[in-house]
């Protein structure tokens, strides 16, 4: 099975039920390059809030399950 | 109040016909915080006390607006009142044995906590989307045993059905079809509003018999 090796060190996380190539990145760089306005956004981590003031120290990692809730007006 | 008004006993009876004596107990039990009470907030606050929530937190601080009568749950001789105070009289009409306790205030980073601590579910019923991020980010960094129930995405004349509730951790929910930005000039219409505070209402109803 030569072919499943090429997915054994692709380092891998899910975001919003999406497989995305962002371990080693912190929160706060993988939120700038999808483009979030940070002001109106939750992110929550292995089931558990990431703190705003936390997104630049914290460092995705492979198999990390994270949502992003991106919150719109009205109501 | 005429004197027709039935009373608690009656009213309990009738809800227990027709959710079940278990149910009733454990919604009459519960404390629900409902965070703005606009078009989501007015239409959620009324289907839970209708179905029998025992206590209601209603935090708002706009007053009653006519270009709100659209789709919030006020009258047009309301207009100009504080929406807590409106709304604790319409449902002193509506469900007369409700507890209710009313905050003309504005929820913020600092208050929250305070303000939300006796609820057993939250609420986000905002209309502005940094509000509704920082409600939902206060209450989960620093009340993370509460169940909270966000909205996203809710205006324009897309189709209902567009509109989920979406479990995003074990205690955390957010109903919308996450798109629909007011800011985009597409409105707000009563039933596409009224469709996500049912989904919120719902959700907080599941949680409080234990269902999610």
């Amino acid at each position: 099975m030569p072919d499943s090796c090429f997915f054994i060190f692709v380092h891998m996380l899910t975001i919003n039920g999406q497989s995305v190539d962002a371990a080693g990145k912190t929160v706060a760089e993988y939120l700038a390059e999808a483009g979030y306005n940070t002001v109106r956004i939750a992110v929550e981590r292995n089931e558990e809030i990431v703190p705003k003031a936390k997104y630049a120290e914290t460092v995705l990692a492979d198999g990390d399950v994270v949502e992003v809730v991106n919150f719109v007006g009205g109501g | 109040m005429n004197a027709e008004m039935p009373s608690r006993e009656e009213m309990l009876a009738a809800l227990e016909k027709r959710q079940g004596s278990e149910a009733v107990k454990k919604l009459q039990a519960a404390t629900v915080a409902v965070c703005g009470l606009g078009g989501l907030g007015s239409n959620i606050a009324i289907s839970l006390a209708r179905a029998g929530v025992g206590k209601l937190i209603l935090i708002d601080f706009d007053r009653v607006d006519v270009t709100n009568l659209h789709r919030q749950q006020y009258k047009a001789c309301q207009v100009g009142m504080p929406k807590p105070e409106a709304l604790l009289a319409n449902l002193k009409e509506i469900a007369p044995y409700t507890e209710l306790e009313t905050h003309f205030e504005k929820v913020t980073a600092e208050n929250a906590v305070p303000l939300l601590a006796n609820a057993d579910v939250v609420c986000e019923a905002f209309d502005n989307a940094e509000a509704k991020a920082m409600l939902v980010n206060t209450v989960l960094e620093n009340m993370p045993e509460k169940y909270l129930v966000a909205a996203s995405g809710m205006a324009g004349y897309d189709s209902g059905n567009l509109i989920t509730t979406r479990k995003v951790t074990k205690r955390f929910y957010v109903c919308g079809d996450g798109k629909s930005d007011v800011a985009d000039g597409i409105g707000l219409i009563a039933p596409r509003v009224m469709l996500c505070a049912a989904h919120q209402a719902l959700t907080v109803i599941r949680l409080i018999l234990g269902l999610e």
